[in-house]
């Protein structure tokens, strides 16, 4: 039977059909018999002494089953913990009750619970939990919660600094001296909120006759959900089953371990209802973690030709009032590390200041660390270009790192993979017609119209990661992968992943890879994820790392197959194992093509297991845990064209052109999707999102109606195109492409604006570029 | 106090008795267990949970179930006829016009109220129209890409759009 | 979000939701389309005791000719306005700030009488209507009476209106010949509200302006007519210049709104240059 190559082909998604019926089940779809709701009472103030909880008057509401204070989980919910302990930066962490005791720290942070038999009485009754507090001064702004006399959020953290990292290389003294341009800037990268159009919820039920915990979560990796929520509930880790069902979205929101998830169990064991809580938008924006948040102050030396030869900095960056799970690795080691970009920058000093304010705690949003990285080196190689009078263009081919350098090691210690970041560059310039652009611009500025185009051209780190670099840099925890792959006897195929997509599309991906390398129709490949108790260990989606790592462990759970394949088919063969070779799904004798099995007969014979050969195990089903030997590198390089508008500041973007490098692609249809999205939530940065906290800590834009997420008629049309490099050590040479689109595309905008506002000698304006912001630079150069 | 109400769901007539606060979506979800329609900002902004009512794509988080008593609703659940996908259904699938799917029922009604009212729209126009539908995973080209397909396939079959029958 | 319990009546006349608005006091409130009403209830900003619904009212929906009038029931949607075939023949000044509101689903539900009922300083309509000199008619227990759009806006989320007064129409003059109008709005990229909205409307006499309407929305706590710009422009050939010059005494004298998108510096700039683009494109369609 010949089978259509799937690999590299542009299939449609396997998981649209239930999704665009109605018939997906989210978290929230969930019902159980005897389910009773939950709403989580949050604190209004951002900084405050508790001085009363009274939940009677809730407990009384009819309709309430029961209602908690933080007193209430003392000694039954442990604090929830940070999983990323990055060494050598004395890193405090305090602890982080699941529900305020005697002190709240930002606005949102949970204080009560009540839990009703319908949704409409436990809201009802959450209006009725009185909290009575004694207001203490709040800080939001990290550099502020620095300074001496600033209010003090956690006991043991003076100054509210919660680690300090740094990393250095080279000689970077001697490089600033001996440049012949030194450019300072102050940037700031803003916080923003991830809004994944599905917010969290969760659904616990509990057997006190089994001891089992059943927890329905929206979660990017339940069994890291698994290990953490069995230390906080004390419940051991073989009684706590996670299921993750279909997931609205994450971009990163929907990795941390919550407070809110652990209240909602806690509520289940207590009151032997199976209980359901959601948040809705409101908390969403106040409770679901935030992201970026960096003031940082740079520097950069290069030499008149344009060679950059240092990079120096300091980031002061907001983690909000507590740890989250991943927070104090996401700007450093993804962050710091990533400082030298695509470029041979040999000398590096750049040093994080991780600090507490009394907000919304700060974890990884989509890109997590490297589009900062990005949009700050992709900004000063900019700066650089145009103090030299050169094109930014030139400036970037005369640092980037050469094709033939791979594998290379950058100043700050990590090995980049393969690349050819010249290829890359080269596509764009061609599909931009760029020599034509820069006329065009000279034409529109005599005309007065502000034209301008913007580069980025990125490198990022992802497939997450080498399990041994994960320890070393504290992250508590491996990551590798899971995948089991299981042939039935009638040669249909169940694969089961420990990543945990929720959106990306691998149940299609992951099918075309199995078809691929065991020669099964994709129709007869199931893909199955996000459930502890019928998936082995595995560590989630995150960090571009699904198709990466997942796919790595997918590859050898499939040549496994394979492996035992041949043994049973040399035996029914008759014919040595040696001579057996396995093409298209079926197992054929070197020289013999005749004399075959296809896979679907040698799997049947596998699971009778009337005629094996000896000491060959029943059944064909394989399963891999792959640890990857180093990171993955994804690059490209992006443009961007814009035009403002001189009376009002409006940026609108005239086109977008990507070109990424992912290595080998599985299924361009779905990558093309993948950077759409991800240019859409970096272009939201550069000119529309951005969370605003008054002095009071209280969040001023707490709501869709105020928060940005882009629009439709907000974005331009996306051109995408692609170069490819595989990646060498990754088995199939996929690299992953789920954050280059927003890696990329914040500091491609930036430098456009800024690019069409250089008659004007306006040479930096901080993001997001909106339009009141844009028009003050422009009357400030202006003069007026 | 409870309303008597009686709705027509995707051409099944419901009579039910309802708190007056009860949202329609709400009602749809919960009362009906009709869980595609989806809840995404309570605001009235993301039109996750957008359905026709009586023809008219609607934010159902923003109406009461009261105001929905005699009313047709079409819901994403009623899209699809005789297991046959609606063209809009089908472009969403073949242009990848999805990823997590959250906002996706909401968003095809909102293409299927445009192509009800302009049965060939231009790309801005598109745009434009789904300016009450946010979706955070695909940055909207394939979707403007799957309405598009919509409208060729609606206009090559010459089939009429189904809704708020 | 859910909000907190309240007693539903829906009247089938105006005379009887009148009565229930007379009966249940002021803890009620009308719904109309249910738009600015119903978010507000959800984030429990607002808790009325009942709601009477008076988008069941037949008689309050419906857009007739009348003469040179044009009369719209309260509850005529957006989307009805926006898509009419009369009102954007006659008066297309309306349709266009329609079809600027919000999005299409808040287009097919909120109402006409239901957005200048609540007032909301950066709504659409209420430039449109003040640049049209409409009139707005009431209707309470002492009977009906008609308040000119200028006298209607009182404050922020403040109307004219008694509390036990019903909006049931609205009556707009349809533009004489040789007359242009556009209404030209900044949304704000979140909310799709005005930061700015500038509605223009110019009838000329021989080439030059016999009048103009400027009318903003969004710069300050209510829509007001900016008569200094109007002045500016009156007997005068609407030409480039003297457009641009009149515009730039637009928002002067008034204390604009500032929030964390838009200071009051730029919301005054934004009605400068807002009135000018207005006004021009007003010109254009003026034959």
């Amino acid at each position: 039977m010949a089978v259509t190559r799937v690999f590299g082909a542009r299939i449609k998604r396997r998981e649209d059909p239930r999704l665009i019926t109605g018939t997906a089940t989210y978290t929230d779809d969930i019902v159980i018999p005897g389910m009773c709701y939950t709403v989580i009472v949050r604190s209004p103030y951002a900084h405050a002494r508790i001085k009363r909880i009274d939940v009677e008057r809730a407990r009384k509401h009819p309709g309430v089953v029961a209602a908690f204070t933080g007193k209430d989980l003392e000694g039954k919910v442990n604090p929830i913990p940070c999983a990323w302990l990055i060494p050598g930066s004395d890193l405090k962490t305090p602890p982080h009750p699941a529900l305020a005791v005697d002190r709240v720290r930002y606005v949102g942070e949970g204080v009560a619970v009540v839990v009703a038999t319908s949704r409409h009485a436990a809201a009802d009754a959450a209006s009725l939990v009185e909290v009575e507090v004694e207001p203490l001064p709040a800080v939001v702004n990290q550099e502020k919660a620095m300074q001496p006399g600033a209010p003090q959020i956690h006991d043991g953290v003076p100054n509210n600094v919660a680690f300090h990292w740094k990393v250095s290389s080279g000689d970077v003294g001697r490089a600033f001296q001996e440049a012949d341009v030194v450019i300072r800037q102050r940037m700031v990268n803003h916080r923003l909120i991830p809004n994944a159009m599905e917010p969290r919820s969760c659904v616990a039920a509990y057997n006190r006759g089994s001891g089992d915990l059943t927890i329905w979560m929206t979660s990017q990796n339940p069994h890291i959900h698994r290990v953490l929520l069995s230390g906080i509930l004390g419940i051991p880790e073989h009684r706590l089953r996670i299921i993750a069902p279909e997931v609205g979205g994450g971009f990163g929101s929907k990795i941390p371990c919550y407070a809110d998830e652990a209240v909602v169990a806690f509520c289940a064991m207590q009151t032997g209802h199976p209980v359901k809580w959601g948040e809705d938008r409101r908390e969403n924006y106040l409770a679901t973690a935030h992201g970026r948040d960096h003031i940082v102050d740079l520097e950069v030396a290069a030499k008149k030709d344009g060679t950059i030869t240092a990079i120096r900095g300091t980031c002061y960056a907001n983690l909000g009032a507590y740890l989250s799970t991943a927070a104090p690795g996401v700007p450093t080691i993804l962050h710091g590390l990533m400082m030298c970009g695509p470029y041979t920058i040999p000398n590096i000093d750049y040093e994080v200041y991780g600090i507490f304010t009394n907000t919304t705690p700060v974890d990884a949003y989509r890109g997590a660390g490297r589009p900062e990285a990005t949009y700050y080196v992709e900004r000063l190689v900019d700066m650089v270009a145009r103090k030299l009078n050169m094109d930014p263009v030139e400036v970037r081919r005369k640092n980037f790192i050469p094709k033939d350098k791979f594998p290379y090691t950058v100043a700050t210690g990590i090995t980049y993979d393969s690349g050819d970041y010249e290829a890359s560059l080269e596509t764009l310039l061609r599909i931009i017609d760029y020599p034509n652009f820069r006329k065009e611009q000279e034409k529109a500025w005599k005309e007065g119209r502000y034209l301008g185009i913007g580069f980025s051209t990125y490198v990022e780190i992802c497939g997450l990661g080498p399990s041994q670099v994960a320890g070393a840099v504290g992250f508590q925890g491996a990551l590798w992968e899971s995948a089991l792959v299981r042939v039935h006897p009638t040669g249909k195929v169940t694969v089961l992943t420990g990543a945990s997509p929720h959106g990306q599309g691998e149940e299609t991906t992951f099918a075309q890879i199995v078809s691929e390398e065991l020669g099964i129709p994709i129709e007869d490949i199931e893909v199955l994820h996000g459930d502890t108790e019928m998936i082995p260990m595995g560590w989630g989606t995150y960090g571009s790392r699904t198709t990466a790592v997942g796919g790595a462990a997918l590859f050898v759970a499939c040549r496994r197959i394979v492996e035992k394949g041949k043994k049973l088919a040399a035996h029914l063969l008759e014919a040595s194992e040696q001579d057996i070779l396995f093409e298209g799904g079926r197992f054929f004798v070197k020289g013999a093509p005749d004399r075959a099995k296809t896979i679907q007969e040698v799997a049947l014979q596998a699971y009778l297991a009337w005629n094996l050969p000896a000491g060959f195990e029943p059944a064909l089903e394989a399963t891999a845990f792959y640890d990857p030997p180093n990171f993955t590198y994804p690059f490209g390089a992006h443009a961007c064209i814009v035009e403002v508008d001189p009376e009002t500041g409006t940026v609108k973007i005239r086109r977008y052109v990507a070109v990424d490098d992912c290595g080998r692609v599985v299924n361009p249809l779905i990558v093309d999707g993948q950077v759409h999205g991800g240019l859409a939530q970096g272009i939201g940065q550069a000119l529309y999102e951005y969370a605003y906290y008054d002095d009071f800590g209280q969040l001023l834009t707490g709501s869709m109606s105020d928060y940005a997420v882009p629009k439709a008629s907000q974005l331009p049309p996306f051109e995408t195109a692609r170069t490819e490099t595989p990646s060498p050590h990754h088995p199939l040479g996929l690299k992953g492409v789920g954050e280059t689109g927003t890696i990329a595309s914040t500091p491609a905008v930036a430098n456009a604006v800024v690019d069409a506002l250089q008659p004007l000698g306006i040479h930096h304006i901080d993001i997001p570029l909106t339009p009141p912001r844009v028009l003050a630079a422009i009357r400030q150069a202006q003069g007026r | 106090m409870r309303v008597p109400i009686s709705v027509t769901v995707n051409g099944t007539v419901y009579h039910h008795e309802v708190e007056p606060r009860l949202l329609l979506v709400y009602y749809l979800r919960e009362v009906l267990g009709l869980t595609g329609t989806h809840i995404g900002c309570d605001t009235s902004n993301c039109g996750a949970c957008t359905v026709m009512m009586n023809g008219l794509a609607v934010k159902s988080c923003t109406v009461l179930a009261v105001q929905a008593n005699g009313a047709e609703i079409l819901t994403v659940e009623g899209l699809a006829r005789d297991g046959q996908l609606h063209p809009i259904q089908e472009g969403f699938w073949e242009e990848h016009g999805l990823q997590c799917g959250y906002c996706t029922p909401g968003m095809m009604i909102a293409a299927l109220q445009l192509l009800q009212r302009n049965p060939d729209p231009s790309e801005a126009e598109i745009r434009h129209a789904l300016e009450g539908n946010l979706c955070r995973c695909t940055g909207y080209q394939h979707i403007v890409n799957a309405v598009r397909y919509a409208a060729r396939k609606m206009k090559e079959s010459g089939a009429m759009p189904v809704g708020g029958r | 979000m859910i909000p907190a319990a309240f007693e539903y009546y829906a009247p089938a006349t105006v005379e009887e939701a009148l009565q229930l608005l007379r009966e249940l006091g002021p803890e009620a409130k009308l719904l109309a389309g249910g738009h600015s009403l119903l978010p507000m209830m959800k984030l429990r900003l607002s808790t009325p005791k009942a709601l009477v619904d008076i988008g069941r009212i037949p008689d309050l929906r419906y857009i007739r000719e009348e003469g040179n009038t044009l009369a719209i029931g309260a509850t005529t949607t957006h989307w009805m306005i926006e898509s009419s075939e009369v009102v954007r023949n006659r008066v297309p000044l309306l349709a266009e700030a329609a079809g600027r509101i919000g999005d299409v689903q808040v287009r097919n539900m909120g109402t006409i009488g239901g957005s200048l009922a609540h007032a909301d300083p950066a709504a659409d309509y209420p430039a449109a209507i003040l640049a049209l000199e409409a009139e707005i008619v009431a209707q309470g227990p002492r009977g009906k009476r008609s308040i000119p759009a200028a006298e209607f806006f009182k404050g922020l989320f403040t109307t004219a209106l008694e509390p036990d007064e019903l909006l049931v129409e609205v009556r707009i003059p349809v533009p004489v010949e040789k007359s242009g109008a556009a209404y030209l709005k900044f949304p704000h990229p979140a909310s799709g509200f005005a930061v700015v909205g500038c509605a223009a409307l110019l009838t000329l006499d021989g080439g030059r302006c016999q009048k103009a309407r400027v009318a903003f929305t969004g710069v300050t706590e209510k829509a007001f007519r900016d008569r200094a710009v109007e002045d500016a422009l009156t007997g005068k050939a609407p030409d480039e210049k003297t457009i641009a010059s009149a515009s730039q005494k637009a928002a002067e004298g008034v204390e604009p709104l500032s929030d964390i998108f838009a200071s009051a510096e730029y919301r005054k700039h934004l009605a400068k240059v807002f009135a000018r683009r207005a006004l021009m494109a007003a010109a254009s369609r003026a034959h």
